[in-house]
């Protein structure tokens, strides 16, 4: 984890953020600390209830911070005795319900944080940034939710902000339309090369969406890093389970091998003793009982899903979870065997590894 | 709470703060004066005051008043209610104005018509030759307490009926139940929390009235304190009175309260949003036609019809223009300022009870009503005795009935200006700060225009309603000080119907405003409820 380039200062330095609502009430944000690179979106994904939106109300200034210090372009915002308000930081927010001024047309609401000469052409180019030219004279209600989210976006982008803020701003649209404003507002944000943190529930929209990810839960940051390495590296038991489902593997672990109910298999750290192990459902393959080493089990149940294929499969009483392409095609109660293709992630667990039953996890649990 | 943390929280909430202060210190630090004054008496002077025969007579026909307007009330509002919300009939909508219009009429014009329409020299003894002995005493302080009053019921019930799950009634009748069982066992007990809350505001008019028992010469605690302050002044007798009133009204929102305690827990949530099947009553129509006909005819007509004879009469004598404007003037220096100062005074209280929800905010919320709960005859005397004795400069002054107003009416001011908040939700200034406004510039250039139209409908309310305003007025009028209620109130008392008539008609005119601008405001909620429906 960590800054990689060190070539210029982060544009948001979060050093030990901690927030309590009130002296005796436990943190809300619990000594979080991380960096966000010049242009780089940045993305907190965590369940409801997590701190991630404190966070970012703490770093927008809304919220004072209790502890730790926030820092954009190495002027501290907030830190000891230092509370900047929210006006004063060049600090942008899209809400997860816009928060468009009903009472102002499309254009005063984008111009709203301009002033000048210049106003006018300024608003109009960030209204054109986001292709809705033309409607400058509506007012809020009378526009589509994407075309309230990217009027939200203009208004936000207008005063140029060092920092954009984004707090689940795709959430409110529907499935189809999300994915595709996704994809349009990252191109924008790279095209602008805006840095940007964005907050949200959705792995799938964390993992598309940034260049960077971590993962909060109990106020807390269980893993920063790439989407990739989050997700094929999960490094606690809670971070496997809510990017994806994955398989947990109760196993004994002598240096870069373990002994796992699915056979003996490399892992991605050393390790010793017992230990808990996640694989990931398409890193495990099913072969033919007959021709394979791999350990033996039942077919339980198949979901077809026209790309590729998920089993579900028993082995000596636990199920675990098998994606495989659709070539591969079993029957429910064909005998296979399960085989593991890549070398296990050896997960920290804050509980003990005994206590957690091998089999494939439920779906990661969303919250609201 | 520490002391600290009480300091750093009215530091913080200081716009919060200064309302609160002017509400609680306004209401409560005459009524505390009121009480030490009347304990400053030798103590066996105070027990033959307060327990005797007397008291317990003035107890028992202020309960026994109450209690009949609420079975008055009910008897009106129940019926019209149903009929205008779960039937078929032709004209609902006429229907419901129907209801409301009696609001229109404050319950001393009621009175006054009433009076004017019975006795010897009464409007039907002069058109029909009909001599029925003028109403007075309990009966026409009941018909006139209840026919003024019944809308606060009607409203409540209307919109209980409205929020029903027409689910459970169905249920009901599949599990065999008959129409009428199903009236009865399921309908009738979801209404109580609107019973409730609509007879609260009867019982809180029935025991804050003055003009209604004074003109029918009803012996109520009201009664009782106005002679006090008429004829024999004693003020420590006036004061005992007043406590005795205060913590009647106290008892009975205690009751109202462990009444209500868990009842609205058992709403169930009206998901659907499907509205229940109405009835179509078969020739019982004309019944229900009649009835609400008979409600209307006696509740709207029959005053607007006797002030209009007796204006012709007057008019007919000349109408006294100038007393009228002057009147009117009166009328309006005190009840604008008091407007302006109630949603000035509501719109911080407000504001803190939508954007910082939480147990002692309600409480905040809650003061609002402080003033308007305290029977303002009451009320009245505590300034009178406070002003006399601590603040002798403001005693009969304009500013002091501006604020005997605002403070009792502020609780009209509160409700639009709540409303309007929630269409200006908390993230609008946040947004605005994020933009670079300040938090007041944030509140002027995003909050304040969203709120403006709440503002000018609490506004509406507060004035409309302090123009009607009796009893107030009548204790803390500067002298030579005459509104329109006043001179309504006193030709009244003294039968001079006529003389009444010009006052009694403006004033019906004003209230009709009121009644209009609460509709539009009841039609724009339905609108926006309707709205977020979809």
């Amino acid at each position: 984890m960590g800054a990689i380039f060190v070539m210029s200062p982060p544009i948001l330095s979060v050093q030990n953020l901690t927030k309590r609502f009130g002296p005796a009430a436990p943190p809300v944000v619990h000594e979080v600390s991380f960096e966000v690179e010049d242009g780089e979106i940045f993305s907190i994904l965590g369940p409801s209830g997590c701190g991630k939106t404190t966070t970012l109300r703490c770093i927008a200034g809304f919220e004072a911070a209790t502890e730790g210090t926030i820092a954009v372009r190495d002027q501290v915002l907030s830190g000891p005795s230092v509370h900047a308000s929210p006006d004063t930081r060049d600090v942008g927010i899209v809400f997860q319900n816009y928060a468009l001024f009903p009472h102002l047309t499309v254009r005063e609401n984008v111009a709203f944080g301009l002033n000048g000469a210049s106003e006018a052409a300024r608003a109009q180019e960030a209204l054109e940034m986001v292709g809705l030219d033309g409607f400058e004279g509506r007012r809020p209600q009378h526009l589509s939710g994407g075309q309230q989210q990217r009027v939200a976006l203009a208004r936000t982008l207008a005063p140029e902000p060092d920092l954009l803020l984004l707090d689940e701003p795709f959430s409110n649209l529907d499935a189809l339309l999300r994915q595709e404003t996704r994809q349009e507002v990252r191109e924008l944000l790279k095209n602008k090369g805006m840095s940007a943190v964005f907050v949200t529930h959705n792995q799938e929209e964390a993992l598309s969406f940034s260049d960077r990810l971590a993962v909060m839960r109990g106020g807390q940051l269980d893993q920063i890093g790439t989407p990739e390495d989050v997700y094929y590296h999960p490094r606690t038991l809670f971070v496997a389970q809510f990017l994806g489902r994955t398989n947990l593997l109760l196993s004994r672990a002598a240096g870069t091998e373990a002994d796992t109910p699915l056979g003996r298999v490399g892992l991605n750290e050393a390790a010793e003793g017992t230990v808990l192990v996640s694989m990931r459902p398409e890193h495990l393959g099913l072969e033919a009982p007959e021709t394979s080493d791999g350990t033996v089990g039942t077919v339980v149940g198949r979901a077809f899903k026209g790309h590729d294929i998920t089993y579900r499969v028993c082995c000596e009483g636990s199920e675990y979870l098998v994606h495989t392409d659709n070539r591969q095609f079993y029957e429910p109660g064909d005998t296979v065997a399960v085989r593991p293709l890549e070398p296990a992630v050896v997960l920290e667990s804050r509980s003990t590894p005994a206590e957690v039953p091998s089999g494939a996890t439920s779906e990661p649990e969303l919250g609201a | 709470m520490t002391v600290a943390r009480v300091l750093d929280t009215i530091r913080r909430r200081w716009y919060v703060a200064i309302p609160v202060a002017v509400v609680v210190g306004g209401v409560l630090i005459p009524l505390v004066y009121l009480l030490l004054r009347a304990l400053q008496a030798d103590p066996g002077t105070l027990w033959d005051l307060v327990v005797r025969g007397r008291t317990l007579q003035l107890l028992g026909n202020t309960v026994g008043l109450t209690a009949g307007v609420l079975v008055g009330t009910s008897v009106l509002a129940l019926p019209l209610a149903w009929l205008t919300t779960r039937t078929a009939l032709l004209g609902r909508k006429v229907l419901t104005l129907l209801g409301v219009l009696p609001l229109a009429v404050p319950g001393y014009v009621m009175a006054y018509a009433l009076m004017a329409t019975t006795g010897e020299y009464g409007t039907l003894a002069q058109m029909l030759g009909l001599v029925v002995p003028r109403l007075s005493g309990y009966t026409g302080a009941w018909i006139a307490l209840s026919l003024s009053t019944f809308p606060y019921l009607f409203l409540n019930l209307r919109t209980a009926f409205l929020g029903l799950d027409p689910s459970l009634e169905e249920s009901a009748r599949a599990l065999g139940r008959g129409r009428w069982q199903v009236f009865v066992q399921v309908v009738l007990p979801q209404m109580r929390p609107a019973f409730l809350s609509g007879g609260l505001l009867v019982a809180l008019h029935v025991l804050g009235d003055f003009g209604v028992v004074s003109l029918m010469r009803y012996d109520t605690f009201s009664y009782a304190l106005y002679i006090q302050y008429a004829a024999s002044y004693d003020r420590v007798y006036a004061a005992c009175l007043a406590l005795m009133l205060l913590i009647l009204t106290g008892a009975v929102l205690l009751l109202e309260a462990r009444l209500l305690k868990g009842l609205l827990f058992h709403r169930t949530e009206s998901g659907t949003g499907r509205t229940a099947a109405q009835y179509g009553l078969g020739r019982w129509r004309w019944a229900g036609y009649a009835f609400a006909l008979g409600v209307a005819g006696l509740s709207v007509v029959l005053p607007a019809g006797t002030v209009g004879y007796w204006m012709a009469d007057s008019a007919a004598s000349g109408v006294p223009w100038s007393s009228l404007g002057a009147a009117l003037w009166d009328s309006v220096s005190a009840s604008a300022p008091a407007a302006v100062l109630a949603a000035l005074l509501a719109l911080p209280v407000a504001y803190l009870g939508v954007r910082h929800p939480s147990n002692w905010t309600r409480v905040v919320e809650r003061v609002a009503y402080l003033g308007y709960a305290t029977p303002p005859l009451a009320f009245a005397l505590a300034l009178i005795v406070f002003s006399l004795g601590a603040v002798p400069f403001a005693y009969q002054t304009l500013g002091l009935l501006v604020m005997a107003y605002a403070v009792h009416f502020m609780a009209e001011a509160v409700g639009p200006v709540r409303s309007a908040l929630y269409q200006a939700p908390p993230h609008l200034e946040e947004a605005a700060r994020s933009l670079g406004r300040s938090p007041l510039g944030a509140f002027v250039g995003v909050t304040f225009p969203l709120v403006r139209r709440g503002l000018l409908v609490s506004m509406a309310f507060v004035f409309l309603s302090a123009m009607k305003e009796l009893p107030l007025t009548f204790l803390l009028a500067p002298i030579g000080f005459e509104t329109l209620a006043l001179n309504t109130w006193s030709y009244a008392e003294e039968a001079m119907f006529g003389q009444a008539a010009p006052y009694a008609l403006t004033i019906m005119f004003v209230s009709a405003l009121f009644v209009g601008v609460l509709l539009l405001r009841e039609q724009a909620t339905e609108r926006s409820a309707a709205a977020e429906r979809t």
